[in-house]
């Protein structure tokens, strides 16, 4: 961009500029969680995806026989941890790589969480009542 | 938000095509960014036509010609003319590398289409302005730090820990990397970009070096490293044929190795 009156101009140097606050120390467990919830969903995608096509073929009695078995319903309660906390942490990457204004992207990081915990607990809270015959 | 639109002032209008050079049995013909800071106009895309007998093979011996027998207001940085010094890193038929060791001849079809590097702001012409980058580079503090006394002679350091420095140390800092990182693109401010990364990675694996934890510690932030998506955009760049998309991913397997 040839824009000469775009960039605000500013009295401190470039060093002080790309050093601005200093880093932050933190990423590093993000970076790791995002790979292992990764790793997590590919080896769980496969039963995950036998037990939804199998709860597709039943009712409601049928779907709670199907989870009330511990291995289906701990293999589904994992998959939602695993996947929704991957959902969390890309989206926080997307936002952070997108959204610049600073305020609108501390607002979009808070409801990210919130949607994210949101649909976990839901998910969570379904196959557990499901699978206790409640 | 990002921006995905050129500023105003930097959409590209119009353009002068010059005429043949008198007599020329065989033409290349070249289209070249221009933008001046001093008429106010917006950038402009001029098409020059190049005597290819009487003109040296690469790109940058076209745009010599084109400066000595055609238009001397072309602005363009060059020095070494072999791949050394980096200084014509310029983005040619779509790929950022650098002018002199690129022929015109690997240029397929019609036109050299030359930009300066992306997403920098432009002095002149196919001259961006730099600043960023090479306070990114000073950053990470690219020379030797060590508490130890110095020794009477060099520090001293095994054959197999100088190889760890191969493909790093090579770098000459064209900036063709990073200005081909989208990442970066968005985020400059805060991603310190391939370049930047690839010579602190040299750094942080030079065995000679006893402030390897500082280095780490400088560089573990959600922007300054971990900006980088594996894009790989900079190693398919690079014209020395390095790869900083794997000095980035050492990083961060330094970065998960020094927590678990």
């Amino acid at each position: 961009m040839s824009a000469p009156d775009t960039p605000k101009r500013s009295m401190r140097t470039p060093l002080g500029r790309v050093r601005n606050l200093g880093a932050a120390h933190s990423g590093t467990s993000d970076f790791w969680r995002q790979r292992i919830t990764a790793v997590a969903m590919t080896l769980l995608m496969i039963p995950a995806l036998v037990i939804v096509m199998m709860l597709l073929r039943s009712n409601h009695a049928g779907a709670g026989q199907i989870l009330s078995s511990p291995p289906v319903a701990l293999i589904l309660l994992l998959f939602i941890a695993a996947s929704t906390w991957h959902m969390k942490i890309g989206m926080q990457v997307v936002i952070e790589d997108y959204v610049h204004n600073e305020k609108l992207k501390l607002v979009s990081i808070m409801l990210n969480n919130f949607f994210s915990v949101a649909v976990a607990l839901a998910s969570a809270y379904a196959i557990l009542k499901l699978s206790s015959g409640v | 938000m990002v921006e995905f639109a050129l500023p105003k002032n930097s959409k590209i209008t119009g353009g002068k095509t010059w005429p043949k050079p008198a007599g020329a049995t065989e033409v290349r013909e070249f289209r070249v960014y221009r933008w001046n800071p001093d008429d106010g106009k917006n950038p402009s895309v001029d098409t020059y036509y190049i005597d290819t007998h009487d003109c040296g093979p690469m790109v940058l011996d076209g745009l010599i010609w084109i400066k000595n027998h055609i238009d001397p207001s072309l602005t363009f940085r060059r020095s070494c003319r072999e791949g050394v010094c980096g200084s014509c890193a310029m983005n040619i038929d779509g790929q950022n590398t650098l002018a002199c060791t690129r022929s015109m001849h690997d240029v397929k079809d019609g036109a050299v289409k030359i930009n300066p590097l992306p997403h920098q702001p432009v002095v002149k012409d196919l001259v961006p302005d730099l600043t960023n980058f090479y306070a990114q580079y000073a950053s990470i503090e690219p020379w030797l730090k060590t508490t130890s006394p110095t020794p009477q002679k060099e520090w001293r350091q095994s054959h197999e820990d100088r190889e760890k420095l191969d493909g790093l140390y090579e770098c000459i800092l064209c900036a063709c990397c990073s200005t081909s990182c989208p990442s970066y693109w968005w985020n400059s401010d805060r991603y310190l970009g391939p370049a930047a990364l690839l010579q602190a990675n040299r750094w942080v694996s030079d065995s000679r070096d006893e402030a390897t934890g500082e280095r780490l510690d400088n560089l573990e932030d959600p922007f300054r490293l971990y900006r980088c998506h594996t894009i790989m955009n900079c190693s398919k760049a690079c014209p020395k044929g390095l790869n900083p998309a794997e000095a980035i991913a050492e990083l961060k397997l330094k970065m998960v190795e020094r927590q678990i």
